[in-house]
C-alpha cells in the first residue's frame, strides 16, 4: 500500500496559525478576532506583523461572531478564534442569523476541537459542532486532518465567498500530506487504493485510518483509504465510487455519531447506493479528561477501533 | 440645540430648515399610513414599536444620515445604519421604500409569500438597503460595531448608526458589546435605544427592571445624550446632530430616545397592547383617520 512518512508530530492549530501568518502577508483584507486565547490559536506571528488587523475581544464570543458579520461589511475577510466548543455551540444563535442567514463572510475557525482536547474534559470537549454547524444552509465545514493540511485549508478558505467551519485540535499529531498541497474545497483526498472495504476518516482519524489500513493488509484485507477534509459540501462522487468498488464502509471522526460525517455519507448511500456501514464515532455520550491517547482508546476512536470496524462490516458484505 | 444654532452650523437659512421640517411632518405621516395598512393586510407585525420610531427613522435617513445613490453591500462613503430590533420592520420598509431603495408598491408584500419583506429584515431575499438580518435580538450593536472597525479600517470617515429597544437590553449580548466600543474608542459609532419603557409581556420596569440606563452606558465609558421627545420631529433632528457633533472624540455615542410606543394613532399609545398585534377594519379606519395621506398611499 501507499507509506505515508510521519514528517515530524506537530498540532493541527499550528498549522492554523501558520495559514494565518501567510495571509497576513498576502492578504490584506484578511482581519483575525480573538476571544482570549491567542496562545492556544497560535496567531501571535499575525498579531505581531498585523497589529491593526488584529481584534482581541476578550472572553465575549457572541460579541466575536456579530463584530466579525460587521467587519465583512465594508469588505473585511474576518477569521474568528477561539475553542470548537465557544465558536459553535455558545453563539450557535449569533451565527445562524448574523452570519449564516446574512450570508456573511466569515471564517469560524475553531481550536481544540473533539475529545482529543484531553485533560480539560467535557466542558471543553465539543463532540456535537459538526452537527451544528453542516445543518446551517450555506455553511461549508472543514476538517483537516494534519498540520500542512491545516494550514492549506487556512491559506485557501480566505478565497472563498461565504461562511466557513474550520475545525482543528489541540494536540500534537502525525504530519503526513504534501506541504505544499493544493487544497480544494468539497474534494475527497484517496489516499490509499483497496477492494475490499471503504474506510473514510476525517481530522485526527485519518492517519489511525493509515496506521489500521496498513494493519489490515498484514491479515490479508484491502482497505481502500479516503480523507474528507470537507463535511459540507461532501464529495458524494468520490464517495460513492469508493463504496461502489468494495461494497462497504467504515466512517471514522472525532465526533458524535450523531450529526457527524458518518451520517453525512450514510445519507448519500441510502439515496444512491445502500452498503453496509460501520460508525467509529463516539456514541452519544460526552467525553470527560484524560490524555489525548488513553480518550482515544476508551471512547474507541484509534485504529485499533477502525480495524474492528472492518472486521464488523466485512461480516455484513 | 435651537433650530436656529442648527442653521447657523450649517449655514443655511432658518425658514429652509423649518421647511424641511414640514416637508419630513409629511413623510412621517404617510409612514404611520403605510405601518397601519401594512399590519392590517396580513393581520400580523409589530405597528407599536414602529409607529414609536418613525420620526426617528425619517430624521435619520432624510436629514442626518449622508447616503450614495443606489444601494450596495459595502456602503464605502456612506454612513450606515443596522436596526437590532428587527420586529419594527414596518417602519424601516416604508422608510426604505419612499426614501427610493425599493418600490413603494412593494410594501403590498409585507410577510407574504415569495415577498424581499419577510417579517423581520434580512439580506438573504436581497431587499436594497438591508445590511444584516435582525429579529434574534440583541446582535446588532455587535454588527454595528464591525461595520465601524471595518470604516476605520478603510480610512473611510461616515459613521455608523444603529436601532436598539430598550427592553432588547436584557440580552447579555449588548452588554458585551457596550463594553468593546468604550474600550476599544469605536466613536464612529452613534447607538440608539428606543426608550418606550414598554416590552412584549408590559412595562420593562414590570418585566425586568434595567435601572438607570443613562448611568449605565456612562459607566461603561459612552458619551450618553437624551431626546426627552423622541416623537417630536425637530427634537429628534436636533438630539441627532447633536449626537453626530460628539462623534470622532473617543468614545462611542449612545442617544436614549423617548418615544410612546404606539405614537401618532390615540388608542395604540401608551401600551404594550400594540406590541405585536394588527388593527381591525374599523380600528385601521380610526388610525388612518388620525394621519392624512400626504404622499400617495401605496
Amino acid at each position: 500500500m501507499t507509506k505515508y512518512v510521519d514528517q515530524g508530530k506537530n498540532d493541527t492549530r499550528s498549522g492554523y496559525g501558520a495559514g494565518m501568518t501567510e495571509l497576513g502577508r498576502t492578504n490584506p483584507n484578511v482581519v483575525a478576532l480573538c476571544a482570549d486565547l491567542v496562545g492556544s490559536l497560535k496567531i501571535q506571528t499575525f498579531i505581531d506583523e498585523n497589529p491593526e488587523r488584529f481584534f482581541q475581544v476578550g472572553i465575549a464570543e457572541a460579541n466575536m461572531m456579530g463584530i466579525a458579520a460587521g467587519l465583512t461589511i465594508g469588505g473585511k475577510i474576518p477569521f474568528t478564534g477561539t475553542f470548537a466548543n465557544f465558536s459553535t455551540g455558545r453563539v450557535y444563535d449569533q451565527i445562524r442569523q448574523s452570519i449564516a442567514y446574512s450570508d456573511k463572510n466569515v471564517k469560524i475557525c475553531a481550536s481544540h476541537a473533539g475529545i482529543t482536547l484531553g485533560e480539560d474534559g467535557a466542558t471543553h470537549q465539543i463532540l456535537e459542532d459538526i452537527g451544528l454547524m453542516k445543518m446551517l444552509p450555506g455553511m461549508t465545514v472543514i476538517n483537516p486532518c494534519d498540520y500542512n493540511q491545516t494550514k492549506a485549508a487556512t491559506i485557501a478558505i480566505a478565497e472563498h465567498e461565504g461562511p466557513v467551519y474550520l475545525r482543528f485540535g489541540r494536540p500534537k499529531v502525525a504530519n503526513f500530506t504534501p506541504v505544499d498541497q493544493k487544497f480544494e474545497i468539497g474534494k475527497a483526498v484517496l489516499l490509499n487504493e483497496g477492494t475490499d472495504v471503504t474506510i473514510i476518516a476525517t481530522g485526527h482519524l485519518v492517519w489511525e485510518a493509515l496506521i489500521a489500513a496498513e494493519n489490515l493488509e498484514k491479515e490479508g484485507i484491502s482497505a481502500e483509504v479516503v480523507n474528507i477534509h470537507t463535511i459540507k459540501p461532501l464529495d458524494d462522487e468520490a464517495v460513492l465510487k469508493s463504496v461502489k468498488k468494495t461494497g462497504c464502509v467504515v466512517s471514522a471522526e472525532e465526533h458524535n455519531y450523531l450529526g457527524g460525517l458518518g451520517e453525512s455519507i450514510a445519507r448519500v448511500l441510502a439515496l444512491h447506493h445502500p452498503a453496509p456501514q460501520e460508525f467509529v464515532a463516539t456514541q452519544d455520550t460526552f467525553g470527560e479528561s484524560g490524555t489525548p491517547a488513553q480518550l482515544m482508546e476508551k471512547y474507541g476512536l484509534n485504529n485499533k477501533a477502525i480495524s474492528e470496524a472492518v472486521h464488523r462490516v466485512l461480516r455484513r458484505k | 440645540m435651537s433650530c436656529e444654532k442648527i442653521a447657523l452650523l450649517l449655514g443655511i437659512e432658518n425658514k429652509k430648515i423649518m421647511a424641511t421640517l414640514e416637508a419630513l411632518e409629511a413623510v412621517v405621516e404617510q409612514t404611520r399610513r403605510d405601518i397601519l395598512r401594512m399590519v392590517h393586510k396580513v393581520n400580523s407585525g409589530h405597528p407599536g414599536g414602529s409607529l414609536g420610531c418613525t420620526e426617528f427613522f425619517v430624521a435619520l435617513y432624510h436629514e442626518i444620515m449622508h447616503l450614495n445613490e443606489g444601494f450596495d453591500m459595502d456602503g464605502a462613503g456612506e454612513d450606515l445604519f443596522f436596526l437590532s430590533n428587527g420586529h419594527i420592520s414596518p417602519v424601516y420598509y416604508s422608510v426604505l421604500a419612499r426614501k427610493g431603495y425599493f418600490p413603494v408598491e412593494e410594501l403590498n408584500t409585507f410577510r407574504l409569500i415569495d415577498s424581499r419583506l419577510q417579517g423581520h429584515p434580512t439580506t438573504h431575499e436581497g431587499l436594497p438597503g438591508i445590511r444584516i438580518a435582525s429579529g434574534s435580538l440583541g446582535q446588532g450593536m455587535s454588527v454595528a460595531i464591525g461595520a465601524a472597525l471595518a470604516k476605520k479600517l478603510n480610512k473611510d470617515e461616515r459613521l455608523v448608526y444603529s436601532l436598539h429597544g430598550d427592553g432588547e437590553l436584557q440580552e447579555g449580548q449588548n452588554w458585551e458589546a457596550i463594553m468593546y466600543a468604550a474600550g476599544n474608542n469605536v466613536d464612529n459609532l452613534i447607538s440608539t435605544i428606543d426608550f418606550n419603557g414598554q416590552q412584549i409581556d408590559g412595562a420593562t420596569d414590570d418585566v425586568l427592571p434595567m435601572g438607570n440606563l443613562r448611568a449605565k452606558f456612562e459607566a461603561f465609558g459612552w458619551d450618553v445624550l437624551e431626546i426627552e421627545k423622541g416623537n417630536d420631529l425637530e427634537a429628534v433632528v436636533n438630539g441627532m446632530q447633536e449626537a453626530k457633533s460628539r462623534t470622532g472624540k473617543g468614545r462611542p455615542v449612545c442617544v436614549l430616545l423617548h418615544t410612546v410606543m404606539g405614537n401618532g394613532v390615540d388608542f395604540m399609545m401608551h401600551t404594550h397592547a400594540w406590541h405585536g398585534k394588527a388593527p381591525n377594519d374599523e380600528q385601521l379606519a380610526t388610525g388612518l383617520a388620525q394621519n392624512a395621506e400626504t404622499l400617495g398611499d401605496y
